[in-house]
């Protein structure tokens, strides 16, 4: 039955429409991965070296055991934002002949191997075998902290499997959570309890006596029971298996109605945020980013660079950047019924502009508190905003009308990538490349304050050609108008 | 009203469809018949413009549909449930429809009240999207969103599948209706027979992306169209 539901998901995987038609991107997600793998490995191989001279007073491993602690919450949170709960299209087995357990067992196993359960071998391996070569470890000692390890490895795997089916049905669950994590910091902090000592101490002293490897044995079985009594119970359409949805909402922005002729799709638009998932998440990203700055500006390395510029234009465009690449798939499901409708194309798209124009200016205004550190940096965002205005909306826009990949409003996470093709890194490079460029050769050849103006002139001449603009956008959006039908039809895509 | 000319559809070299020549006048109520792949939305795709013909053009109040949008005006549809937007709840989608087709709040909430027996008490005022009724109530919203704005040419694909015999016999009646004063074209497509027959006054059968039958309906035609699909 085993071998069945392996084949069933290979060529789900091999047949799904996304595979192969947009090349480029699996390559891209590939390398990354490749990349992330590969930097773990050198980790691993040389952090034994690294740390014997940084620390020559202690063994490597008691250093590790350490950090073991921080590693841990770090991944288990990385996994909770990233890595999804097993799922597999169900329903057509669910009345088949075949037990609800092994359909379970094969869920839980199909997640051990997930790419987050790779990371952290690719160190510690390579890191356990220098300790072989070099360590006065007994190779007993070792081979039972590599299965400590890596049973800490699956437990972060199957807790994130229980805390999101929990965490789904209320997300309050997360706030004990959050609590003990900040009061272990702040004992730590205040130095009244060290926790990455306390858990180092266990460890060294479980690297001593290897038989209680056991022990996190034990704990990855037990969790791998609660997982499946959890998932067994909840087996149902209506439970597990039911896409989790937002509670109703019936706000109907009628205060919108005074903008006029674009009012309809400007409440069309606000619902489609608030009510869906994804993006929803586009906004609390673009809210989250408005505290980029701080990186930047707090480090005197970049008190003359590029990436001012990138800053602005990034932090008062982000969600101009989040929204506007996937216009118009954001109303794919229901594309034919738009285009069969007595609208004029110009207003769709004088609706959407007008929502990035107010994003821009919200996050502007956000920005405004670092003028804390100088008001060069006020005027720079301010010239950036004036630039998305004028330059990048039509742009995104424009680019845009290439869009042919369906999204599913109501699935989505972090790190989802449906409805992602090569254009959307593409995009990158007009919008943020132009700008800096411009900026910086003024910055160069003249000073800060006229390079910032030319920014913005550069803004406001794209703002009074608005509407040769919109006509040229209009013009694309026809042209590309079946295709875009015929690709919004494809699922999964 | 509706003038098609010589049109075809081809997918990799497969015509899917092809019609000679075919005219519907005026205040005509067509009933679009044909097995699982005759064509039937594809020629209704065809008119709205949801795909490029391969050859010829269809013409919908003497405007080529792929040339101008002002057929959009006078015509109205509900193919399937990507005429739906599931995240409004069903009195938005009326209300949003209504404003695309100039009709403000409170003529839209007189035109639904109307169909209050129609809905059955299950769509108005229940705090749910769209996407959270079955899929039979869907329907029921998407075809009375087709009525909106008062509209002169209405199609509807499959309007009688998904619904409950109480709601079919109501959607006869309410299409019978429309068509009394014979100043709205009506093109219904249908798997039942006896559904089509009942509500048309002019049968189009299509088989294979071929027009087969076009008749006058009357008290033969059922029994026609069934010797003709009995095969």
């Amino acid at each position: 039955m085993f071998r069945k539901l392996i084949g069933l998901e290979l060529k789900s995987f091999m047949r799904s429409a996304s595979l192969g038609k947009d090349l480029a991107m699996k390559i891209f997600i590939w390398l990354f991965g490749l990349y992330m793998i590969g930097s773990m490995l050198l980790l691993g191989i040389g952090l034994y070296f690294i740390l014997e001279k940084a620390f020559p007073d202690q063994a490597p491993i008691y250093f590790v055991n350490q950090f073991i602690v921080i590693w841990f919450i770090i991944e288990l949170v990385m996994r909770y934002m990233m890595q999804k709960i097993p799922m597999l299209n169900i329903k057509p087995f669910l009345i088949q002949n075949i037990k609800r357990d092994t359909i379970v067992d094969f869920l839980l196993l199909k997640s051990v191997f997930s790419f987050f359960n790779f990371l952290t071998p690719v160190i510690v391996i390579p890191f356990v075998v220098s300790n072989f070569i070099k360590s006065d470890f007994t190779s007993l000692e070792l081979i039972g902290w590599t299965i400590n390890i890596l049973s800490l490895v699956l437990v972060a795997n199957f807790l994130n499997i229980l805390l999101q089916k929990k965490i789904i049905d209320n997300n309050k669950l997360l706030i004990p959570f959050i609590g003990a994590i900040t009061i272990l910091v702040g004992l730590q902090y205040f130095d009244i309890f060290y926790t990455t000592k306390f858990v180092g101490n266990i460890l060294n002293y479980m690297l001593h006596h290897p038989y209680l490897c056991i022990i996190p044995l034990l704990l990855v079985v037990g969790l791998y029971i609660v997982c499946k009594k959890v998932i067994t119970s909840n087996f149902y359409l209506d439970a597990y298996l039911k896409t989790d949805a937002l509670s109703f909402n019936d706000n109907d922005f009628s205060w919108i109605s005074k903008f006029g002729e674009v009012a309809p799709f400007m409440q069309l638009d606000l619902k489609l945020i608030w009510r869906n998932k994804r993006p929803k998440t586009a906004v609390y990203t673009a809210l989250m980013f408005s505290l980029y700055g701080l990186i930047f500006y707090t480090n005197d390395m970049y008190s003359n660079s590029p990436m001012l510029a990138f800053v602005g234009i990034f932090m008062t465009g982000m969600f101009m950047i989040n929204f506007g690449q996937f216009i118009p798939a954001w109303d794919s499901s229901y594309y034919p019924m738009m285009m069969t409708q007595n609208i004029p194309l110009k207003l769709y798209l004088k609706s959407k502009a007008t929502l990035m124009y107010f994003s821009i200016i919200v996050m502007t205004i956000l920005t405004t508190f670092y003028a804390y550190f100088g008001y060069h940096i006020l005027i720079l965002n301010l010239a950036c905003a004036v630039y998305n205005i004028g330059i990048n909306v039509p742009l995104i826009l424009r680019i845009g009308a290439n869009n042919k990949k369906r999204i599913d409003l109501d699935k989505s996470q972090f790190m989802n990538y449906q409805g992602t093709g090569i254009a959307q890194w593409l995009i990158m490079i007009p919008v943020m490349v132009f700008p800096i460029l411009i900026w910086s050769l003024l910055n160069y050849i003249f000073n800060f304050l006229t390079a910032s103006l030319a920014l913005a002139g550069v803004g406001i001449i794209g703002f009074a050609l608005k509407s040769y603009f919109f006509n040229l956008i209009e013009m694309a959006y026809k042209k590309n108008k079946y295709l875009s039908i015929q690709g919004f039809k494809q699922q999964n895509a | 009203m509706i003038q098609i000319n010589n049109i075809s559809k081809e997918y990799n070299g497969v015509r899917v469809i092809h019609i000679e020549n075919l005219i519907i006048n005026k205040g005509e109520s067509i009933g679009l018949v044909g097995n699982n792949g005759a064509g039937k939305t594809t020629l209704f795709s065809l008119m709205l413009d949801l795909i490029e013909p391969t050859t010829g053009e269809i013409k919908l109040n003497d405007i080529k549909v792929n040339e101008s949008e002002d057929w959009k005006k006078v015509t109205t549809a509900f193919i399937d449930e990507s005429f739906l937007i599931n995240y409004l709840t069903p009195e938005e989608y009326f209300y949003f429809i209504g404003d695309l087709r100039g009709q403000n709040k409170a003529s839209i909430d007189a035109f639904i009240a109307q169909y209050e027996e129609f809905f059955n008490g299950e769509i108005l005022g229940k705090k749910k999207y769209l996407r959270d009724l079955s899929k039979g109530n869907q329907k029921k919203v998407g075809i009375i969103a087709a009525l909106i704005g008062d509209p002169e040419i209405i199609i509807l694909d499959e309007p009688f599948a998904n619904l409950d015999p109480s709601t079919q016999i109501r959607l006869k009646n309410l299409i019978k209706d429309l068509t009394q004063n014979k100043d709205k074209t009506i093109l219904v497509s249908s798997h039942d027979l006896n559904h089509t027959v009942e509500v048309s006054d002019r049968i189009i059968a299509l088989h294979k992306g071929e027009l087969v039958k076009d008749i006058k309906t009357s008290t033969q035609t059922l029994e026609e169209l069934e010797q003709f699909f009995a095969i």
